[in-house]
């Protein structure tokens, strides 16, 4: 029989800023950059990004709730693969996630509709 | 530092070239004949199919996130009803893990005897290229033979699988894959030993087991260098009463990555006789759900062409919040990028092709 290793998926909550820093410490843990991506949910963005250790199949997850238009540092400096997921995240989304080591400017995709998963805007923004 | 005498150009490859079937685009940079850095582009034919999980209940979203990629289809359906099972919190009966299992590896079966034919045909080995899709025939029959279809098989639902397999099926299936592994054994000296294989192949695109796991490599592609991720080892559907250990390289090349994908259509087809010696006698094909799901999940599985993320948040209601799919190609560029420096212009097309690049599903 094959030996299974199912460990329960771990979420946490963290705040924009802290996303390098936590990056930064799984990595050194032995874990690899396995994706990252945004959802809309009532109105507001939430971001998580995943990390998963390969060698004990445990997948690690940070949850950012920024504000609007709250900053976001980039990690493609720490984790380059991330480079496609925050491009897509700020593409489709409209995340502000500010530095990414290859900038694509939003033209990921080359679609005509802008930031399609984004929060609708307030009347005045 | 001593100066170069090499004429640097930037040479645009793709997004239509001969040997991509699907488009990227890559900005090369060359010093002669060597490649010495590059930049990809994608985002030729996003499709926003995840947006659809706006419009389309979660029921029938499943006939939608099939269709992200042809060749993987049974186990994005699977994907996406896990993921939303694994919302509910329901477990799906034997029978249906079982045929779940050994769809996924008819599924792999065929994509990398796929890939194995367009390698052959990308090194210029035309009549290899027969024979291993000559054999890739026989599985796709046996796809349509259970499924009714041979890509698009809409077999999963959330809570179990729609169809059932009787015994004949089972021994019509038993028989022909001691076909193909006999038709594979065939070929796999002229895979292994053909110097004209080898000289393609070896010691090109190396990926070393460190780039790989810091620039997040799966898949096979990342086994080809020694890291033995597999994400079958977490026991998803029938694994825990199957018999596995995940199959590696440490050549790194491309030749290793030819080496992990041949046998791992020997390994798929061990898998499938093992599920079909030990399926369930209980035809209960699935758990019932009742209401709308709530809440969010990730479900990771390990496709044809590796680790695919699956993520959904609910909400209550009969629509999703989102649904993401991270393929194994969106996590294989970047490692991709790396493989490629170094090497020689007229190997790119077999560095890219290594990956089992499928844009199709990078885009959804």
């Amino acid at each position: 029989m094959t030996e299974v290793f199912c460990p329960e998926n771990i979420l946490e909550e963290i705040k924009a800023d802290q996303i390098p820093e936590k990056a930064m410490a799984k990595i050194a843990e032995g874990y690899r950059f396995s994706q990252a991506c945004a959802a809309t949910v009532d109105n507001h963005l939430e971001l998580s990004y995943s990390f998963a250790h390969d060698e004990t199949y445990q997948f690690y997850t940070f949850r950012i709730l920024p504000e609007d238009g709250e900053e976001i540092p980039s990690i493609t400096r720490i984790c380059p693969p991330a480079t496609f997921y925050e491009n897509e995240m700020r593409e489709l989304f409209g995340a502000n996630i500010t530095l990414i080591a290859l900038d694509l400017q939003d033209k990921m995709y080359r679609i005509e509709e802008v930031q399609p998963f984004a929060p609708e805007k307030k009347e005045g923004e | 530092m001593a100066e170069t005498t090499a004429k640097r150009s930037i040479v645009p490859y793709g997004p239509q070239h001969p040997v991509l079937p699907e488009p990227i685009h890559l900005d090369l940079v060359l010093e002669d004949e060597k490649i010495v850095d590059v930049l990809p582009n994608v985002g030729f034919i996003h499709r926003g199919l995840e947006k659809l999980v706006q419009k389309k209940d979660f029921n029938e979203m499943m006939y939608v996130i099939e269709r992200v990629c042809g060749i993987c289809s049974f186990v994005h359906g699977m994907g996406y009803c896990a993921t939303i099972e694994k919302v509910f919190d329901v477990e799906i009966p034997d029978r249906a893990k079982f045929l779940r299992t050994m769809w996924s590896e008819m599924s792999r079966i065929h994509s990398h005897m796929l890939w194995l034919g367009l390698l052959a045909d990308a090194f210029g080995f035309e009549s290899l290229f027969y024979q291993v899709w000559r054999s890739r025939e026989q599985i796709l029959n046996m796809v349509e033979l259970h499924t009714g279809s041979r890509l698009i098989s809409s077999v999963n639902k959330v809570g179990g699988v729609l169809k059932d397999v009787d015994d004949d099926k089972l021994k019509i299936l038993s028989k022909t894959i001691d076909q193909i592994e006999e038709d594979m054994l065939r070929v796999q000296k002229v895979f292994f030993e053909d110097y004209s294989v080898q000289s393609r192949l070896k010691g090109i695109g190396i990926l070393t087991p460190e780039q790989a796991h810091a620039l997040g490599a799966v898949g096979p592609f990342a086994r080809a260098s020694g890291i033995p991720l597999d994400l079958r080892m977490r026991g998803d559907n029938a694994m825990p009463y199957i018999d596995f250990e995940p199959i590696t390289s440490n050549d790194c090349d491309c030749y290793a990555r030819c080496y992990v994908r041949f046998m791992e259509v020997l390994q798929s087809i061990d898998i499938i006789r093992q599920c079909i010696a030990k399926m369930p006698a209980d035809h209960t094909l699935v758990t019932p759900v009742k209401g709308n799901p709530q809440g969010e999940a990730f479900v990771r599985l390990e496709q044809p062409r590796g680790e695919v993320v699956y993520y959904a948040k609910a909400n209550g209601t009969k629509f999703l919040d989102r649904f993401r799919v991270r393929t194994p190609t969106f996590a294989n560029l970047i490692p991709l990028c790396e493989t490629i420096k170094g090497e020689n212009f007229a190997d790119l097309g077999l560095l890219v092709l290594s990956i089992d690049p499928c844009i199709s599903c990078t885009e959804r």
